[in-house]
C-alpha cells in the first residue's frame, strides 16, 4: 500500500442513462489527494461535485449509472472492484458525511444504533463493545453526555448535534478517506466553525484525507490545502488554497472569488456576479465550457475545447486565455490602484 | 403513553355514542310499524301488541335509548327473535368461522403482497414492476365474491381440488379446517393483497429515495441490510396505516363470501336475519363491529409508536 | 403612443388567444400521452355504448321467458347463453349495465355533490366540523356493505334504496377528502385577507375555496363509483339489492350461483363486465390523480 497516493482520480466520466439518453455529469475529472490533506472541491450546484463524490464510493444506481477512468484507492481501481469488495471499503476505509443531517440519519432507530451499526459491520465486534465505542465517537466529536445520547433518536437533538453524530458515524471504523460533501451548508454559522474544527482536528489525529465538498469559499480558505474548482462535469482549476485565492487563473474563479462580499469592500458597489446560468448538463456547450458566460470569450473559446495544462508553479488551468487574462488584469489593476 | 391511550379512549366516546345512536334508530327507520313489520303480515294486532311491549316500543324515544344503552353496555343486546337466543351468543357462535377466514385472508395477502410490493419498488420501472402492477389492479378490480365464484368455478367444479361449500371447526385438525377455507381466504385475501402491494411498493419508493438510505450504504451495509433493515422499516408506517383501514373492507369481503361458500360466520348471520327480519340481530351484529373495528384502529395507532419513534416521542 | 395602443391590445387578446389554445392543445396531448386514462376512457365508453346499444341490437327482452330453452350454451342466438328461466343473457347483461352503471353514477354524483358541501362547510366552520368529523368517524366505523346491508333490510330492496344506502355509506369519505384540501386553502394568507376585507363567507367558500378541491374531489368520486358497482353487485348478489326479475350485474350473478355446475356463463359474463367497469373506473382515477397532481405523476413515473 505504501508508495501509493491515498487516492488517485484519473479521467473519471460518470454518465447516467435515462429516458430522454445519456447524461454526463462528470466529465473527465482528474485529481489527487494524500493522507493528512484536505482538497477542496467547489463549483455552483449541478456542477459535478456530489457525483464525483459519489462516484469514489460508487453509491450511485449501478444499473443506470456508466463509469470510466480510474479510481485510485491506494493503487486499486475502486472502478475494477466487485461489489462484494467495495462493501468493505464503503464506511470502513472511505467514509461520507452528508449535506442534509437531519434526512441523512435513519429517523426509526437510535443514533447509537446507527453509528454502532458501522462498527459491527467492519470490525466485528459485538453490539455491547460498538456501543461503548459509538459513545466514544460521540465523545471526540464534542458531544456532551454522550452515554445518554446513544439512546436518543434524530429527531431528538439539534442540527449541529445530528452533524457531529453523521461524523461520528463516519470516523467509527478510522476510515483513510474522508468525504464531506457540504456538511455545515444546513448549519447556523457558529456551529459551522466548530464542525469544521472537528472535522480537521480529526483528520489531524488520524492522518486522513479529506475531500471538502463545498460551494463556500469560506470554508475552503478555512480548511483546505489545496483546491479543484468544478465546472459543469470537469475540473476547470486545480491549485494550492493559497495560489488560487492570492492569483486565480480561470475567469470563472475570478468570478467566484468576487462575488464574495467583503467587510472592507466598498458598499456602494455592486456585488460582482457571474452572468448567466450553468447550462443543463444535456446541453453542453461545444468548445470551452464555460464560454458562454465568460467575459474574455473568444471565437477560439467557442470551437474548440481546452485541455488541463499544468503550469511552472504546479496550478491547474482549463483556459485558452488565462495567460493574457492575467496581464490584462494586472495592468488594469496597477490603473485602479493610481486612481 | 399511558395518559395517550387515555385521552384516545374518551375520544372515542362521542364516535361510540354516534354509532349506538345510529343503530338504534336502525330500527326505527323502518317504514310503519315495527313491530308488525317483524312479525311479518300473518300476525294478529295481539301479537304486534305483546312485541311492541316487549321490546318497549310504547315507551317514549329517549326512554327506549336510555334503557337499549344501559343494556348494551352491559353486553345484553337482546334476543334473537328467530333463534330464540341472546344475540351476543349467536354473534359469539358464529364468530369462529369469520375470524379463521379473516386472519387467513390477512395473512394470505400480508404473505404475497409485501414482498411483492417491495420486488416492485426496486425493480422500479421494468417490466417485473410493470407486470405487478398491471396485476394489482386487476386483482383490486375483482370484488371478493366473483372471484370466490370464479374460484369456485375452477377448483371445486372444474378440477375438483377443494371443497366449496361447508365449514368444520379448528378442533377437527388443521387441514380439515383449512381446506374449507383456503379458496374462501385468496378470493378475500386477493383485493386486500392488491392494494397492500401498491401501498408497500409506493411507499418504499418514497422512502428507498431518501438520504438515509444512501447514508445506510455509504456505510457498506449489505443491499438487503438497506433494504430490510433501514428502509422497510420506515415504509411499514403508511403500510400499518393501509391494514387498519382495510379490516372494514375485509369484514364487508368476508360477509360475502361468506355466503358463496356456505361458511356459517357473521355474514350468513346477518343474510339470514334480513331474510328473517329479525332486527335484534342485525342490530347487534352491526353495533359490534363497528366497535372492533374502533379499537382495532386503535390498536393500530398504538402500533405506531413501536414502529416511528416520532410519534412516541408526541404523545410523552 | 395613442396610435400604437388598440394595436397592442389587439396583440394582446390575440396572444391571450394563443396561449388559451396552447394551453389547450397541452392538456389534450397530456390526457393522450397518460395511457392509464386513455385505457379507461375507452373501456367506459365501451360499457357506455354497451349499456345502451346492446339492448337495442338484442332480439329478446331481459323479461321474456323461454322455458324450453333453459340454460342454453352461447350460440349464435343467445350470444350469451341463456339463464334458468330460459331468459337471454346477453340481452340482462346489457340492460344490467343500465342498472348497475345507473346505481353507481347516481351514488357517484350524490356523494359528490353532498359531500363537497359538508367537507367545505365542515372545513370552514370549525364548531361544526367537531360535530360532522365525528359523525364521519362514527359512519366509516360501520363496514360499508354491512351499513348498506342493514339500510337496505330497513328500506327494502328497490334500486333507488340501493343508491341511499350506498349513498350515505361513502359521504363520509368524500367529505373527508374535500374538507383536508378545503382546510389548506383555507389557511392560506389571501382568504384571511379576504375575510379581513369583508367578504362574506359564501363567497369565500364558493368562490375561493371550491375551485381548489375540485382536483381531488373528482379523482375520489371515481373511486366512489367503482365501489357504488362493487358495492349494487354485492347486496344484489345477497338479494338484498335490486329485485328480480329486473336484471341487475349482481343478481344475474346471484341466479347463476344455484345453477353453477350447469352454467358458468351466467358467472363468467356478468362477471367479466363487473371487473371491466371497475377496472376502468379504477384506470380512470389513477391516471386523473396523476395528471391533476404533478407531485404523485413523479413518484409513479420514476
Amino acid at each position: 500500500m505504501e508508495g501509493y497516493p491515498l487516492l488517485e482520480v484519473k479521467e473519471l466520466r460518470t454518465r447516467f442513462s435515462s429516458e430522454k439518453g445519456t447524461i454526463t455529469a462528470v466529465d473527465g475529472v482528474t485529481f489527487k489527494v494524500d493522507y493528512g490533506e484536505t482538497l477542496g472541491v467547489v463549483g455552483e450546484s449541478g456542477c459535478g461535485k456530489s457525483v464525483t463524490a459519489e462516484s469514489i464510493m460508487r453509491l450511485l444506481n449501478e444499473k443506470s449509472t456508466r463509469y470510466d477512468g480510474e479510481i485510485n484507492f491506494k493503487g486499486v481501481n475502486l472502478l475494477s472492484l466487485p461489489e462484494k469488495k467495495m462493501l468493505d471499503i464503503r464506511g470502513n476505509e472511505i467514509s461520507m458525511i452528508f449535506q442534509d443531517a437531519m434526512t441523512s440519519l435513519n429517523p426509526v432507530f437510535t443514533i447509537g444504533d446507527q453509528i454502532a451499526e458501522s462498527i459491527i459491520v467492519h470490525q466485528n465486534l459485538g453490539k455491547k463493545e460498538a456501543m461503548e465505542k459509538a459513545v466514544e465517537m460521540l465523545r471526540l466529536t464534542g458531544i456532551p453526555s454522550p452515554e445518554k445520547r446513544v439512546h436518543e433518536y434524530p429527531h431528538e437533538i439539534s442540527g449541529g448535534m445530528r452533524q457531529r453524530v453523521m461524523i461520528a458515524m463516519a470516523l467509527s471504523c478510522q476510515p483513510s478517506l474522508l468525504i464531506a460533501d457540504e456538511p455545515t451548508t444546513a448549519l447556523d454559522v457558529t456551529i459551522q466553525a466548530q464542525i469544521l474544527e472537528v472535522i480537521n482536528d480529526l483528520k489531524e489525529e488520524l492522518n486522513m484525507g479529506v475531500i471538502m465538498i463545498t460551494h463556500d469559499l469560506g470554508v475552503v480558505a478555512e480548511v483546505c490545502t489545496r483546491v479543484a474548482v468544478m465546472y459543469l462535469g470537469q475540473v476547470i482549476e486545480e491549485s494550492d488554497v493559497d495560489a488560487l485565492f492570492a492569483s486565480p487563473r480561470h475567469p470563472y474563479t475570478r468570478g467566484l472569488l468576487k462575488s464574495i462580499p467583503t467587510i472592507t469592500g466598498d458598499r456602494s458597489q455592486k456585488l460582482h456576479t457571474i452572468q448567466g446560468v450553468v447550462p443543463a448538463l444535456d446541453n453542453v456547450p461545444k468548445g470551452c465550457r464555460f464560454a458562454p458566460r465568460c467575459p474574455y470569450a473568444t471565437d477560439k473559446c467557442m470551437t474548440e475545447f481546452p485541455l488541463l495544462e499544468t503550469l511552472e508553479n504546479g496550478q491547474k488551468i482549463r483556459c485558452w486565455h488565462h495567460q493574457e487574462i492575467m496581464e490584462r488584469e494586472a495592468a488594469s489593476d496597477v490603473i485602479t490602484a493610481a486612481t | 403513553m399511558k395518559a395517550y391511550i387515555l385521552k384516545r379512549l374518551l375520544s372515542m366516546i362521542p364516535v361510540l355514542l354516534i354509532v349506538a345512536i345510529f343503530v338504534f334508530f336502525l330500527i326505527h327507520m323502518i317504514p310503519g310499524d315495527p313491530a308488525a313489520v317483524m312479525l311479518g303480515p300473518e300476525a294478529t294486532p295481539e301479537e304486534v301488541e305483546s312485541l311492541k311491549e316487549e321490546l318497549g316500543l310504547n315507551l317514549p324515544i329517549y326512554q327506549q335509548f336510555f334503557e337499549w344503552s344501559l343494556h348494551a353496555l352491559q353486553g345484553d343486546l337482546g334476543n334473537s327473535l328467530y333463534m330464540n337466543q341472546p344475540v351476543l351468543d349467536a354473534f359469539t357462535s358464529h364468530l369462529g368461522p369469520t375470524l379463521s377466514l379473516a386472519l387467513l385472508a390477512q395473512g394470505v395477502s400480508i404473505f404475497l403482497a409485501i414482498p411483492i410490493g417491495v420486488l416492485a419498488a426496486r425493480k422500479r420501472g421494468t417490466g417485473i414492476d410493470r407486470t405487478f402492477m398491471i396485476i394489482a389492479m386487476l386483482g383490486m378490480s375483482i370484488p371478493s365474491f366473483l372471484l370466490a365464484l370464479l374460484l369456485m368455478l375452477v377448483f371445486g367444479v372444474q378440477l375438483n381440488w377443494l371443497p366449496v361449500a361447508g365449514y368444520t371447526s379448528l378442533s377437527e385438525g388443521l387441514w380439515e379446517h383449512l381446506k374449507y377455507l383456503i379458496l374462501p381466504a385468496i378470493s378475500l385475501g386477493t383485493i386486500q393483497a392488491a392494494v397492500i402491494a401498491r401501498m408497500t411498493r409506493s411507499s418504499m419508493i418514497d422512502i428507498l429515495s431518501m438520504n438515509f438510505i444512501k447514508t445506510a450504504k455509504a456505510k457498506g451495509l449489505k443491499q438487503k441490510v438497506v433494504i430490510y433493515k433501514h428502509a422497510f422499516r420506515n415504509a411499514l408506517i403508511p403500510i400499518l396505516t393501509i391494514l387498519g383501514e382495510t379490516f372494514g373492507a375485509l369484514i364487508t369481503g368476508a360477509v360475502v363470501t361468506e355466503t358463496v361458500f356456505n361458511l356459517p360466520g357473521i355474514g350468513q348471520l346477518v343474510i339470514n336475519a334480513i331474510t328473517r327480519r329479525d332486527y335484534a340481530v342485525i342490530q347487534g351484529t352491526i353495533l359490534l363491529i363497528a366497535v372492533t373495528y374502533l379499537f382495532l384502529n386503535l390498536i393500530i395507532d398504538l402500533l405506531y409508536g413501536l414502529v416511528d419513534p416520532r410519534v412516541r416521542l408526541n404523545r410523552k | 403612443m395613442e396610435v400604437a395602443k388598440p394595436i397592442q391590445h389587439n396583440q394582446l387578446v390575440a396572444l391571450e388567444k394563443d396561449i388559451k389554445k396552447e394551453r389547450r392543445q397541452l392538456a389534450v396531448k397530456r390526457f393522450f400521452s397518460n395511457k392509464t386514462v386513455l385505457a379507461g376512457s375507452i373501456m367506459l365508453i365501451f360499457l357506455t355504448l354497451f349499456a345502451f346499444i346492446g339492448p337495442l341490437i338484442s332480439q329478446f327482452t331481459p323479461l321474456q321467458i323461454d322455458p324450453a330453452n333453459r340454460l342454453a350454451k352461447p350460440s349464435a342466438e343467445h350470444w350469451f347463453g341463456t339463464d334458468n328461466f330460459g331468459r337471454d343473457l346477453f340481452s340482462r347483461v346489457a340492460h344490467g349495465a343500465q342498472v348497475s352503471m345507473g346505481v353507481g353514477l347516481s351514488v357517484a354524483v350524490l356523494t359528490a355533490v353532498i359531500g363537497m358541501v359538508i367537507g367545505l362547510y365542515a372545513a370552514y366552520y370549525s364548531a361544526l366540523d367537531h360535530i360532522l368529523m365525528r359523525i364521519s368517524d362514527a359512519l366509516m366505523a360501520f363496514p360499508d356493505i354491512l351499513l348498506a346491508i342493514a339500510i337496505m333490510a330497513v328500506l327494502g330492496p328497490q334500486p333507488v334504496n340501493v343508491v341511499i344506502a350506498v349513498t350515505l355509506a361513502k359521504i363520509p369519505v368524500v367529505a373527508r377528502i374535500v374538507r383536508s384540501s378545503a382546510l389548506v386553502i383555507k389557511e392560506q394568507t389571501y382568504i384571511e385577507a379576504m375575510r379581513a376585507q369583508g367578504a362574506s363567507s359564501w363567497r369565500i367558500i364558493w368562490r375561493h375555496i371550491l375551485p381548489n378541491t375540485v382536483s381531488p374531489l373528482i379523482v375520489q368520486v371515481t373511486y366512489v363509483f367503482a365501489i357504488a358497482i362493487i358495492l349494487e353487485a354485492a347486496l344484489s348478489f345477497l338479494g338484498a339489492g335490486v329485485p328480480a326479475p329486473d336484471p341487475s350485474w349482481g343478481n344475474i350473478l346471484y341466479d347463476g350461483k344455484i345453477v353453477i355446475y350447469n352454467a358458468w356463463w351466467m358467472t363468467v359474463f356478468p362477471g367479466a363486465f363487473i371487473v371491466m367497469a371497475v377496472l376502468a373506473l379504477n384506470l380512470f382515477g389513477d391516471g386523473l390523480r396523476d395528471l391533476l397532481d404533478p407531485h404523485s405523476n413523479k413518484a409513479l413515473k420514476e
